[in-house]
């Protein structure tokens, strides 16, 4: 089952490096995994999606809860949320495929070369993929997923 | 002279002065001469020389779990750094409270491949509780301060700190102060056990028949051993510890059954596989307890105390889960227990008990070996634990290192007092023995320490008779030499059909008394039985001096019990020609 966990934790060297050698030290997986200052300046928003039954993501919260830097830890899955991606796309001009994108989602065309963004689920990015395979991106870029719940619940040391 | 200005280094020597720390193991080098140079220039805070900065880290660590405060060990940058990483694994794996103080080279030189650089932070990373990149000089005194609360908070644990040499520079000075308490956001241990849980565990407790409780070393870290024990005697049921939990629970009692898992004793094992209840108390169902843990202890409900949630249900599904300090919770269990009209299954434990002693009676430890004389004309490792038993009074402070002969120490000592038996359970460290006594004995000057050990694993760490010499600490070595390496040895007959791949030596082993007397020691050396009393009562008489007894005992014994992999836990090898399926 996939699980999307926000956690925020101390803007500090090496918070980072504690929360992913934690994956790889206990034979966690991680699919994708985000991280960004906050508007609070000592804290930073990691956000990650990673497989697992229950069992599993019951003891990757615990262990991450375990790690000194982490403040707080949300596993998003556990109620109604949103996961959203970023995904850039290069095309050349020849085999861009006009008809799929909007004129909006052009970020930049100079030099016979196209890109474009897209922002959507991860499953949307992966259909959107398969979808142009007669005119294939040159390179694709995506930024894994961000998440948030959709209810009142929010992730924050203020409440 | 406490708000004066300071350097770094003075900063971080008075702030360990002001965590109560006395002393310290290290071992000098370049990035952390500055340390040294203020070291010598006080009197607060001794420092140990010890061989290896191994030593340093099992010195620091028999230290704290000897006295339950924080050991401090202090090395350099690179080597020294690296050397300290054994000893830091031994003690996160058995969570036990130390700092481990390094030196970096300077600020700007990290990450430049620079001379003795290694990146501390990164290496100590997976086996820290937590550790600590110190920035500037003036945070020395709030990480100091932060390091100790962490390591000896919640479930105890090692801390890194390590310092860039530039900020401990002596020419470098800031107003300094102390700070009285150190508040942090995202650490806040769990010390009371959820009231609705403790009442769910007593319900449990009232309708058991067949209850166990087995408890480990976060009962010796918290404490707790009273309120252990209170609870066993109001409530009359069997105990079984954990090899990091033996003397928790008085080791000569009745009630108490010996250590349980790989080498527990049969009554222990056949008790928790037939249990309806285990109360599991600051222990953490590892696989040399469980054995397959689809096969655990099927019939049993369990409670589990434990002040990390992630231990809880970890493993075992705990059917009653507290989290909270093994004081706190069992306290609330015993006030919520007397609160009621306890009704227990009376006849029914007393059946219980009486199972129990029938399996002692039919497979348990045989405690008179040592009446019954040699065996083939051999001395059995076993006798010798129980010579020095004797000779102690059971009163002696007891280090091993790691292979047979700690598990016979474990089984044949009996450890009536918490925190008496000190020895590598979780990462199962050889050369933890001698290092680790030399802890407890500047801890207890006055006490005998003695360190079970073999001919292998005392290898690992021998230099460290020289600090014994230096410092005057009169341990005693009983080295259990059966000129193999043992436990390794016991695996090869029984899994490898006999064939014995470097085990053995081909008498390349040292004289260790003529080496004993090389470093000043008095050394003492045993062949035949009928020398092994008179000799195991000279070596601890001898109060001022290390003594090096060096036993030769019967090569072939094995360890038994011993689980049967892969199986429940009533699978036991009981000797060589008997086991119970």
């Amino acid at each position: 089952m996939k699980r999307v966990i926000a956690l925020l934790m101390e803007n500090q060297p090496g918070a980072l490096s504690r929360v992913v050698g934690l994956f790889s030290q206990r034979g966690y997986n991680i699919e994708t995994l985000v991280v960004a200052p906050t508007t609070d300046p000592t804290l930073s928003r990691l956000t990650m999606s990673t497989e697992g039954d229950e069992k599993v993501v019951e003891q990757i919260t615990k262990q991450l809860n375990k790690l000194i830097d982490v403040v707080m830890i949300s596993d998003l899955s556990d109620s109604q949320h949103i996961e959203k991606e970023l995904m850039l796309m290069k095309f050349t001009e020849e085999h861009f495929p006009k008809e799929t994108f909007e004129e909006s989602s052009i970020v930049s065309n100079s030099d016979g070369v196209i890109n474009v963004q897209v922002v959507g689920t991860s499953l949307e990015l992966d259909e959107l993929i398969t979808t142009l395979d007669s005119s294939k991106p040159i390179e694709i870029v995506r930024s894994g997923v961000l998440g948030i719940s959709s209810n009142k619940d929010i992730l924050s040391i203020e409440n | 002279m406490d708000n004066a200005k300071k350097s770094g280094a003075e900063a971080l020597i008075h702030s360990l002065h002001l965590e109560g720390v006395e002393l310290m193991f290290g071992y000098p080098g370049g990035a952390a001469l500055h340390i040294y140079d203020a070291i010598f220039n006080q009197n607060y805070v001794d420092h140990i020389l010890v061989r290896h900065e191994q030593g340093a880290v099992h010195a620091a660590d028999g230290y704290a779990r000897s006295t339950g405060k924080p050991g401090v060990a202090l090395v350099t940058s690179g080597p020294g750094a690296t050397n300290a990483i054994t000893g830091l694994a031994t003690a996160y794996m058995d969570s036990t409270p130390i700092v481990v103080i390094s030196g970096q080279v300077k600020s700007g030189l990290i990450g430049t491949d620079s001379f003795q650089e290694t990146d501390m932070i990164g290496v100590s990373r997976p086996i820290v509780k937590h550790s600590f990149l110190v920035q500037k000089a003036e945070e020395i005194p709030e990480i100091i301060k932060k390091a100790f609360h962490i390591a000896t908070t919640g479930r105890p644990g090692p801390v890194v700190i390590d310092i860039p040499k530039d900020f401990t520079d002596p020419d470098y000075k800031f107003d300094y102060s102390y700070p009285e308490e150190i508040k942090m956001r995202s650490y806040n241990p769990p010390i009371k056990g959820d009231p609705k849980r403790i009442s769910e565990a007593a319900d449990l407790i009232e309708s058991a028949k067949r209850p166990v409780i087995y408890s480990g070393g976060g009962v010796i870290q918290n404490d707790a051993s009273a309120e252990l024990t209170e609870l066993a005697k109001l409530l009359n049921f069997p105990v079984t510890n954990t090899l990091m939990g033996l003397g928790a629970f008085p080791g000569s009692d009745p009630q108490f059954m010996g250590m349980l898992g790989m080498h527990g004793t049969y009554q222990a094992n056949m008790a928790m596989h037939n249990a309806d209840l285990i109360i599991a108390i600051g222990a953490r169902f590892d696989d040399r307890i469980t054995n397959d843990p689809k096969q655990f202890a099927l019939g049993a409900k369990k409670i589990h105390i434990d002040v990390d949630a992630a231990s809880v249900s970890k493993i075992i599904h705990a059917d009653v889960p507290i989290v909270g300090s093994a004081k706190d919770c069992i306290s609330s269990l015993i006030q919520e227990l007397k609160s009621r009209d306890l009704t227990l299954n009376t006849e029914a434990i007393s059946a219980w008990n009486k199972q129990v002693d029938d399996w002692r009676e039919e497979h348990g430890l045989n405690h008179s070996l040592l009446e019954q004389g040699p065996k083939d004309g051999k001395i059995l490792p076993q006798q010798v634990v129980q010579s020095l038993y004797k000779e102690t009074e059971g009163q002696a402070f007891i280090t091993s290192d790691v292979g047979q002969h700690q598990m016979f120490a474990a089984q044949y000592y009996h450890f009536d007092k918490p925190r008496q038996w000190i020895n590598s359970g979780g990462l199962g460290t050889m050369g933890f023995g001698l290092p680790s006594a030399m802890g407890v004995q500047l801890a207890y000057p006055e006490s005998t320490v003695a360190c079970v050990t073999g001919e292998g694993s005392i290898q690992m760490c021998i230099q460290e008779l020289s600090t014994c010499l230096q410092y005057g600490l009169p341990i005693k070595i009983i080295n259990l030499n059966n000129a193999a390496l043992g436990m390794v040895k016991q695996w090869q007959d029984m899994q490898y059909g006999g064939r014995h791949s470097s085990s053995t030596y081909e008498n390349s082993l040292p004289d260790f008394i003529a080496l004993a007397e090389s470093y000043g020691h008095v050394g003492i050396k045993v062949s035949k039985f009928k020398d092994l009393e008179a000799a195991m009562k000279e070596c601890i008489s001898l109060k001022n001096k290390l003594v090096f007894l060096d036993v030769d005992v019967d090569p072939n014994e094995h360890v038994y019990p011993m689980l049967e992999a892969g199986n429940a836990m009533d699978y036991m090898w009981l000797a060589k020609d008997k086991k119970t399926w």
